[in-house]
């Protein structure tokens, strides 16, 4: 077909949408009909459906990466604090996202729960919630509390938009998102399974392009991607391959993917936009919307630092299935630099990983890291190790 | 202090002052130290919980020998116990950007469990993880149940976003009490729940924080008798830990408000390491928790000035008693859980806001001082921007003073006496100013203030709070302190296995 894009095409495309710290996507989605709005969520998972339902754009909203210069939001955070919160409110502060109508600021950790309150005061005309999650996995415990905040969220969203919001809409934005899902899904088994033909570095832009895009444009991108990236052979490598975990909230430079994938790692699964596949099973659409959203967030998530683990054999386990269904060879644990959930979790993870004879290495960065030498210098010599071991 | 409660002799140690009531809590603690030590021997199970959203009178109503992981490791850090501790976890894996109260625990762990006091401490046969108002909390159990195999129950407190107690979120914790915590503290313990014997703690613990609110607001005479931080974490012990509930509390409490009303009486101010008060020059709200491994240096550098903090919100990370907050016997699960839901760090930014305005009008403070602790996100993220909205609301002066709870590479003696002496002098000319019928804008006032836009700040990787140098605001005992190694910020750090 002459419209078919080449994945190059369909990559610089979700490459422009990730440059561009204005979100001009968003405001020309607002623009093009009257009356739209936004709502940017942070990391990790929030239910974007709710938002999709109301007829509104849902926008994930991951920080300032590596080429914003942050210069106000430097005088809100003192030095120990991460990176993202600081980013955030500079991208706030200048009117960058004027573009959104509100902000859910999803439970992960204290400096994002904290970062709610300050964008109460700093941006009061803005709808701004925290989006509590339960710890309790019971639906008659966990579940009710958390069926109430979703009806809570959609009584907002329903005033701000000026009409409630239905549950046919609902359950018609959970079979959306289902697809969405789906699509994800198949990404990621696709990259999997030939990791040369969908490097991570490009597998992340498409995914990251969900963050600005309607869904149903985003699960038709991510179809034509694996199509056209299946269409053209690349040269396979004997590269290691690995999980990559711990990049949950503040997300990496696109540079340290590549470094990464450069000094000889094939990354075959891990927990980038980890929003896109929090929920790990489609949720049904024909029944009570909320407890449906929210019996799959109790049954069917993602596990990660910010959840608890209710009992001491199931740390590690969603991790070390992914090593397992992956066929990867190792784990490289990248944690943002003074990330709380990350950090703690990370030595957990890593004596699971030891007692499974899972090889793995470890650093920190922060999303505007510039010295890749480093990284690319113990990840090569991570790779090198791998191949020495199983070679052994 | 009466002849109730008479002090060891062998506690009284010449060298340092304190008011009887704090030789008390001192021993108070140390006994519990002991009963925990021993609790084996006695045949009782210990349990471990946390300070915010402390559940103690219903695990008293299990038997349990009582640990607070906080206050081991904070007791560590008073005996200079807790900078190698910390060192041992991080050998260990753990992270030097996270938490010294979760390292120093697991330091502790690790070296034999001894306890502050020397004692062997038992290992925790159930961790109740009240996980109010702090991240780090289901972090630090998960970690102490990964390495010891401690069974854990999970009590899940929502935080209020909205800056108030929902039903939803009063209902969610009584639920998670009714059918997930008292059975297993049951079936832990081996005794049945009596609703009566909670409600009996809980009467026991409303006489307490009615003494206790006595105490505290006493500070609102001129002098203050008590200082509401340095001070009042001697008065907190008690009720915050493992005590609340118990006869003893409220006897405490009680001898400890006639000496303070004892104290106003006679004109008197604190009581501090080296005496009585001097002349008292300066009235502030402290935000944020104190550095524990320079303790006495560190409340010394007030005192010396004529400092004296008259209400602190560290004093109130157990709970809002001052905000009429009681234990209620009359409806007592209910009343649990909006202990928990109510506790300083579980409210929300602009709660918090409103509260220190609230007493720096209340007891007439000359102005707000941050004491901003690196290993505390809940307290510390957000804290700039509390202080140029205090300073914003309230016209009074606010100062940054950057140091940690327990790990002494990051506490800086001269940068924080440094910034403490300034602040003292800003408060000056601002009073002078006044009295001379303007008021120019403050030193504090040029920190608080953010910048326009377009403006310069200082790059990252200086001193943090970073804003404006050289003001108050910015980089008061800037990170890091002399000898300490960092990781640079934008880089990978070393750590590799």
């Amino acid at each position: 077909m002459s419209d078919t894009r080449s994945a190059a095409a369909i990559v610089e495309r979700c490459q422009a949408l990730y440059d561009d710290l204005d979100f001009n996507a968003v405001r020309q989605w607002k623009a093009s009909a009257p009356g739209r709005k936004a709502i940017g969520y942070m990391p990790i998972y929030v239910p974007r459906e709710l938002v999709h339902a109301a007829g509104m754009l849902p926008v994930g909203i991951l920080g300032g990466g590596d080429q914003l210069e942050v210069i106000q939001g430097d005088a809100y955070y003192q030095s120990y604090i991460c990176r993202i919160p600081r980013s955030t409110i500079e991208l706030g502060l200048t009117g960058r996202l004027d573009c959104l109508d509100g902000m859910l600021f999803p439970s992960i950790c204290d400096v994002i729960r904290n970062l709610s309150g300050m964008w109460q005061i700093l941006f009061k005309d803005k709808y701004v919630r925290y989006f509590d999650v339960p710890q309790n996995y019971e639906d008659a415990i966990g579940g009710t509390f958390y069926t109430h905040e979703l009806e809570v969220l959609r009584d907002d969203l329903g005033r701000l938009r000026g009409a409630p919001v239905t549950d046919d809409e609902l359950n018609a934005s959970i079979g959306v998102y289902n697809e969405n899902r789906a699509a994800v899904r198949a990404l990621y088994a696709y990259r999997s399974e030939k990791p040369w033909q969908a490097p991570t570095s490009e597998v992340y832009l498409v995914l990251r392009a969900g963050m600005v895009l309607p869904p149903e444009e985003h699960t038709a991108l991510v179809r034509e991607y694996i199509a056209a990236a299946d269409s053209t052979p690349r040269p396979k490598r004997d590269n290691a391959r690995i999980v990559m975990t711990g990049s949950f909230c503040e997300q990496p430079p696109l540079g340290l993917i590549k470094s990464i994938e450069m000094a000889g790692c094939y990354i075959v699964d891990d927990d980038l936009l980890l929003v896109t596949r929090w929920l790990q099973a489609d949720v049904p659409a024909d029944g009570d919307p909320l407890v449906e959203l929210s019996r799959a967030f109790l049954h069917h998530s993602a596990a990660t630092a910010a959840r608890y683990d209710q009992k001491r054999e199931d740390k590690g386990v969603f991790l070390l299935k992914q090593v397992k269904t992956r066929g990867a060879e190792g784990v490289i644990f990248a944690a943002p630099s003074f990330c709380d959930p990350a950090l703690l979790e990370r030595p957990m993870l890593q004596d699971v990983m030891a007692k499974h004879k899972v090889p793995y290495t470890a650093f920190k960065y922060a999303e505007n890291t510039g010295q890749m030498a480093p990284i690319r210098e113990q990840a090569g010599t991570f790779a090198d190790s791998i191949k020495l071991w199983s070679a052994a | 202090m009466t002849a109730t409660a008479p002090m060891p002799a062998s506690l009284k140690k010449p060298q340092v002052v304190k008011e009887d009531a704090m030789w008390l809590q001192k021993e108070l603690i140390n006994r519990n130290y002991h009963e925990l030590a021993t609790a084996r021997e006695a045949g009782r199970k210990v349990s471990a919980t946390f300070v915010p959203g402390n559940l103690n009178e219903l695990l008293m109503c299990f038997d349990f020998a009582r640990s607070l992981p906080e206050t081991n490791a904070l007791q560590n850090g008073l005996r200079k116990k807790s900078g190698r501790l910390i060192m041992d976890a991080e050998r260990d894996g753990q992270s030097e950007d996270v938490c010294t109260y979760v390292k120093a625990d697991l330091g502790m762990m690790m070296g034999g469990e001894i306890g502050p006091t020397g004692e062997v401490l038992p290992r925790p046969d159930i961790l109740l993880l009240s996980y109010t108002g702090c991240f780090t909390f289901m972090k630090w159990f998960e970690l102490i149940r990964h390495k010891y195999g401690c069974e854990t129950v999970m009590l899940h407190v929502p935080y209020q976003g909205d800056g108030k107690i929902a039903p939803n979120m009063r209902d969610y914790v009584v639920k998670q009490l009714k059918d997930t915590v008292i059975p297993t503290l049951e079936r832990i313990s081996g005794v049945k729940f009596d609703i009566d014997r909670l409600r009996q703690y809980m009467r026991e613990s409303q006489k307490a924080e009615d003494d206790l609110v006595a105490v505290l607001q006493s500070a609102k005479n001129r002098p203050s008798p008590i200082d509401g931080y340095f001070g009042a974490v001697y008065y907190i012990g008690p009720i915050f830990t493992a005590f609340r509930g118990m006869p003893e509390a409220t006897q405490y409490y009680r001898v400890l408000r006639q000496e303070i009303e004892q104290r106003v009486r006679e004109g008197k101010g604190p009581v501090t390491p080296d005496g009585d008060m001097g002349e008292e020059k300066y009235r502030l709200v402290v935000e944020g928790p104190p550095n524990w491994t320079s303790f006495r240096d560190f409340w010394k550098m007030f005192y010396d000035e004529g400092a004296v903090v008259v209400s602190s919100t560290y004093a109130k990370v157990g709970g809002l008693y001052d905000f009429g907050f009681r234990h209620d016997a009359d409806r007592p699960l209910e009343s649990l859980a909006e202990y928990c839901l109510g506790c300083y760090t579980n409210l929300n930014l602009p709660s918090r806001i409103d509260m220190i305005c609230r007493y720096i009008d209340e007891y007439q403070a000359d102005g707000l001082l941050i004491n901003s602790i690196k290993s505390c996100n809940s307290f510390s993220a957000g804290q700039l921007l509390i202080l140029r909205e205090v300073e914003r609301r309230t016209g009074k002066p606010a100062a940054f003073i950057e140091t940690d709870l327990v790990d002494p590479r990051y506490f800086s003696a001269a940068n924080v006496k440094n910034r403490l002496e300034s602040y003292f002098q800003m408060v000056n000319q601002k009073r002078a100013a006044a009295a001379a019928g303007s008021v120019p804008p403050t030193l504090a006032a040029a920190a608080a203030a953010l910048p326009p836009e377009g403006a310069e700040f200082a790059p990252r990787g200086g001193p943090s709070a970073g804003s404006v140098p050289p003001t108050l605001a910015a980089a008061a005992a800037a990170l890091p302190p002399e000898g300490a190694e960092f990781a640079p910020r934008g880089g990978p750090s070393a750590r590799t296995r």
